[in-house]
């Protein structure tokens, strides 16, 4: 795993120095809110509904089981025991107050973590597939471009003021765990003619204007990179729109000026930057490769076992082929049934650092799902870390299935939200508590944000709950067939939204449609949904009269 | 037609906490039911410009309406009153720690 250098050190360390004494001139009256707030978010600390929010970075997600211990520490000491992973590869800690966060921040830079960039108008953490370097035909680790990305745009001093945030994802396989056409700037790693390089998408997003992102660059040679990336965000920071915040992300640049267009500006600012623009230092990328070479992977030969049948429910769902046979990746669902999604106790993330140390060569990951990956288990220990995530209270079996849902804080936390996430949450999880009853359904993602800015991915969701509020009155939409692979889409709205009390009937209403129209069961929803259309399921939610309108 | 006029109460963040803040002149408290109730736009212009001058304990004062419930004032919107209770997943919010 990547180690910080020197300068990574000492840089995060005089940040912390330096919100510690902005926070210290806050209080004693020397900045004023209005002059503190800007402050305060470029170190990731935001005023949420009932407390601050403190937004902690894990790049690409990835974590050695010291930082989980760490997260651990920090959420036991100086909030509430527990902390909240979210849909950026993030944690969120609920309840800090003021006055401790700059020991928090030390806390995390003890382990070589910040919160620098989790906010502001910047170049947010970069996130990356979570089953990066553990499965088969990658051209490498994405990784090591995610870290390339991060060093560059840390601190990078043209593009801390752009028009709106901007969030990069990196993957290296053709099936798209990381959402990368849903990002500013999506890339795809790979090889092309024995030449390493990228696939680049620009202008896909979410929020309140969801649009696909497009290929602006079907293959950019690798040592090409930071030049390119530099021209893309000189030509979004330059026309980007700072009139209106919601035109303000460069998904509506591309659209309003055209793909082509835009192109031509990219490309020209390309072969401005290429002159000017230095090659990466060869030691740097050194140093970057060497923090992601493979594990040294145990080679004993997998025994065979007698599985139990719940050992084997889990094995099903959270256990995914690794490229080497003896091993596997093991997804670990933070979603129990009438559970808060993406929360993890204290307790839990000191047990999977155990078990990372213990079983994966001291590494884990955080998905954008809100998961926590476990991503080199040999298989001869997948037992014993199926016990050991039972004694945690992690062994929950529902990977890719209708309880494991994506889902914002929505307003039992956020000061944006429109309307509440994790109940409606909670209600569907319990309501297809059985796991009979959740393979029956098979595969599944509903995907539930509570306002319009769509945290909780609901435009590429199977099925996608938008909550808003209605005079003061929560009500929730639903939209279908929305999908963040690679076969890109997003959900159409079926009409008008329900009641807090009627929206679990409504998607149980939709899941009874698709068991009865499904041709056989292998057919998953989305197949069945994209085989037949909105009317089935409009008809099922709205009756007769209202679907045919 | 005009809107109706709710009474209205300035609610805050406390500085230091983050804790939700209801201002009870002239200080501020962590109870609803002890805010100060402004009946009339003018009061509650007066209200507010009173709260705002605490900006070393608070965080962004603003007005919300309220309904008055057995000599109390009670949030007229959902969001509000999520505020007074802390958040529905379970029983944790800064509230629990009063019970």
């Amino acid at each position: 795993m990547y180690n910080y250098t020197g300068f990574d050190q000492s840089f995060v360390r005089n940040r912390v120095n330096e919100f510690r004494s902005q926070v210290a001139r806050r209080l004693d009256g020397s900045l004023t809110e209005s002059e503190f707030k800007p402050l305060r978010l470029m170190n990731g600390l935001y005023l949420q509904l009932h407390a601050y929010m403190l937004r902690v970075a894990i790049p690409y997600g990835t974590l050695r089981s010291a930082q989980m211990r760490q997260l651990a520490y920090i959420a036991d000491r100086w909030d509430k025991g527990y902390g909240h992973f979210t849909t950026r590869q993030n944690i969120q800690f609920n309840w800090p107050k003021l006055k401790d966060v700059p020991d928090i921040l030390d806390a995390l830079a003890d382990v070589e973590m910040h919160a620098i960039q989790t906010s502001g108008n910047c170049i947010r953490n970069v996130t990356a597939d979570h089953f990066s370097g553990a499965v088969s035909g990658e051209a490498e680790d994405p990784r090591i471009t995610a870290e390339l990305i991060r060093q560059w745009s840390t601190d990078h001093p043209e593009f801390a003021y752009l028009p709106r945030k901007f969030k990069v994802a990196v993957t290296a396989s053709e099936q798209d765990r990381a959402v990368i056409r849903f990002h500013d700037i999506g890339l795809r790693v790979y090889q092309k003619t024995g030449e390493i390089g990228y696939q680049v998408v620009i202008g896909g997003g979410l929020g309140r204007t969801p649009l696909i992102g497009k290929v602006v660059r079907d293959f950019l040679p690798k040592a090409d990179l930071l030049a390119y990336l530099e021209a893309i965000l000189k030509t979004y920071n330059l026309s980007g729109r700072r009139d209106n915040k919601y035109k303000a992300r460069i998904k509506i640049l591309v659209h309003e000026t055209g793909l082509e267009e835009l192109k031509e500006q990219i490309e020209n600012n390309f072969a401005t930057q290429k002159r000017v623009l230095p090659d990466v230092n060869p030691k740097i990328l050194d140093q970057i490769n060497a923090g992601f070479l493979e594990p040294e992977y145990q080679n004993d030969p997998v025994k065979p076992l007698i599985a139990s049948p719940d050992f084997k429910a889990f094995s099903d769902t959270n256990v995914s082929d690794h490229k080497h046979k003896n091993h596997a990746i093991v997804t670990v669902s933070i979603k129990p049934i009438g559970g808060t999604p993406g929360d993890a106790t204290s307790d839990q993330m000191r047990a999977l650092a155990d078990i990372a140390e213990a079983y994966a060569y001291d590494e884990l990951r955080i998905s954008h799902e809100q998961n926590v990956i476990l991503p080199h288990v040999h298989r001869n220990n997948l037992q014993a870390v199926y016990e050991a995530l039972c004694n945690a209270g992690l062994a929950t079996a529902n990977i890719g299935l209708v309880s494991d849902m994506i889902v914002c804080p929505g307003m039992d936390y956020c000061a944006l939200a429109t309307a509440r996430s994790i109940p409606i949450a909670q209600q569907i999880s319990e309501r297809f508590a059985n796991i009979d009853a959740q393979h029956n359904i098979g595969p599944l993602k509903i995907k539930i944000s509570g306002c319009i800015n769509a945290c909780g991915h609901h435009h590429v969701g199977h099925i996608g709950i938008l909550g808003l509020d209605r005079s003061g009155v929560e009500n929730y939409q639903i939209t279908l067939g929305g999908d963040g692979t690679q076969n890109a889409a997003i959900g159409t709205r079926m009409g008008p939204g329900f009641s807090y009390d009627e929206i679990v009937p409504a998607v149980e209403r939709v899941l009874q449609t698709y068991l009865d129209l499904r041709e056989h069961p292998e057919e998953a929803f989305l197949e069945a949904y994209r085989r037949v259309g909105v009317d089935p399921f409009k008809l099922a939610l709205y009756g007769e009269a209202a679907s045919l309108n | 037609m005009p809107p109706k006029f709710y009474p209205k109460i300035a609610t805050s963040n406390h500085l230091l906490e983050g804790d939700v803040i209801y201002f009870s002149r002239p200080n501020w408290t962590r109870s609803m039911s002890q805010a100060t109730v402004a009946e009339t736009k003018e009061d509650a212009d007066q209200l507010l410009i009173e709260a705002s001058q605490y900006s070393s304990e608070t965080v962004d004062v603003v007005l919300i309406d309220v309904e008055i419930s057995t000599g109390a004032p009670r949030p007229v919107q959902f969001r509000e009153e999520l505020r007074t209770k802390g958040p529905s997943n379970y029983f944790h919010g800064k509230q629990a720690e009063h019970v």
